[in-house]
């Protein structure tokens, strides 16, 4: 079972990120979780650039997503709301709506703040926005509030995230095996 | 049929689907979506015992004449068609008094059974060019979409929603007798 992570923060040391690797490193058996880094390389959303010649940064992510049986997505919260960056790659992604590879993958969220509230309104976007997409979203939340106390030099110390991470990919992995059954069904 | 006033033989009786539809609309803002299925498919059996009217209809050939419509309509959001294909009609209670008809029976939605009670009208039979009898029911229904877990909606920036929660479901059925 192959699941994509994907950042939405670029900073390099993002809390964000770390959680990503740090959820790679606490999967269940059988999980293989990748990260994905080519956020940065995604242009802005422009429909005269859409179709069979999309960027190449835009199609590796599209090709990623559709290889990937689940995506876990862990995002800062920039003014109440998803990053930027995020939305729009999201956006190439849900095109054309009828055919995005995010239509029925199971999808879950997490965040981090250096705030108490661990990005939950970003969370909240994130979501909404992935359903209108069409995605599965695993109602399960994970909000890491006062990051930079819980996660040093890159490293998550806390062992309830990581429980809770471990929580969150599990109940993601849950959800792939019951679409999987479903669709061979 | 028990108190039937017109004449119906006892029979199965097929779909005829390319002069049958099946549809819905939902107010939405101060108009309405209008919405069917293009692949469907249901019988109709009379019997001295009493009658039976069952049918299917695919999710996935949900047609609002807008594509991103038709794949939101398939997501999570609505039908979610990927785990639950296809919506059932299954009654066992016909009840037809001159040309009107009362149909009672079981719909499934999304996974969920509820009961309902479709009425109309009934006309015929009338035998086709092929000699075989044909009959046409034209049921509605209206049912409550979050009854069945179909939740999606939108709030409107002056209050209230923009999707309502009644749908009618609007059921054009053309039977032809097997020979």
């Amino acid at each position: 079972m192959r699941v994509l992570a994907i950042s939405g923060s670029l900073r390099r040391d993002s809390y964000n990120t770390a959680l990503l690797r740090a959820a790679a490193e606490h999967v269940p058996a059988g999980v293989e979780l990748e990260l994905w880094d080519g956020l940065k390389a995604v242009p802005p959303y422009d429909e005269d650039d859409d179709g069979d010649l999309a960027p190449a940064a835009v199609t590796a992510l599209r090709s990623a997503v559709a290889g990937a049986d689940a995506v876990l997505f862990a995002t800062p919260e920039y003014n109440h709301s998803v990053p930027g960056s995020l939305k729009n790659a999201l956006d190439w992604v849900s095109r054309p709506l009828a055919a995005n590879p995010l239509r029925n993958k199971p999808v879950a969220v997490v965040g981090a703040s250096t705030g108490v509230f661990g990005a939950v309104w970003a969370q909240a976007e994130l979501r909404k926005v992935l359903t209108a997409i069409g995605a599965r979203v695993i109602d399960r939340e994970l909000a890491v509030g006062q990051a930079a106390e819980r996660i040093a030099d890159g490293s998550v110390g806390d062992t309830e995230v990581l429980a809770e991470l471990a929580n969150v990919v599990g109940k993601l992995a849950a959800a792939v095996a019951t679409r999987q059954d479903r669709v061979a069904a | 049929m028990s108190t039937s006033t017109i004449a119906v033989p006892a029979g199965t009786w097929q779909l005829d689907k390319v002069h049958s539809s099946v549809a819905f609309q939902v107010p939405y803002l101060a108009g309405a979506f209008n919405g069917s299925f293009r692949e469907f498919d249901g019988k109709l059996d009379l019997s001295d015992d009493g009658a039976a009217l069952s049918g299917t209809a695919q999710v996935a050939s949900v047609d609002v004449k807008d594509d991103n419509l038709n794949a939101h309509l398939q997501s999570p959001d609505f039908f979610d068609a990927e785990s639950y294909p296809e919506l059932s009609f299954a009654s066992d209670r016909i009840a037809l008094d001159g040309e009107s008809v009362r149909v009672s029976g079981e719909i499934t939605i999304k996974g969920v059974t509820r009961e309902i009670d479709a009425t109309g009208a009934a006309h015929g039979p009338v035998a086709n060019l092929q000699g075989n009898d044909s009959l046409r029911l034209q049921l509605t229904t209206t049912v409550d979409r979050t009854a069945f877990g179909v939740n999606w909606n939108a709030e409107l920036p002056g209050g209230g929603k923009a999707l309502a929660d009644e749908v009618t479901i609007l059921a054009e059925l053309y039977f032809v007798k097997g020979a």
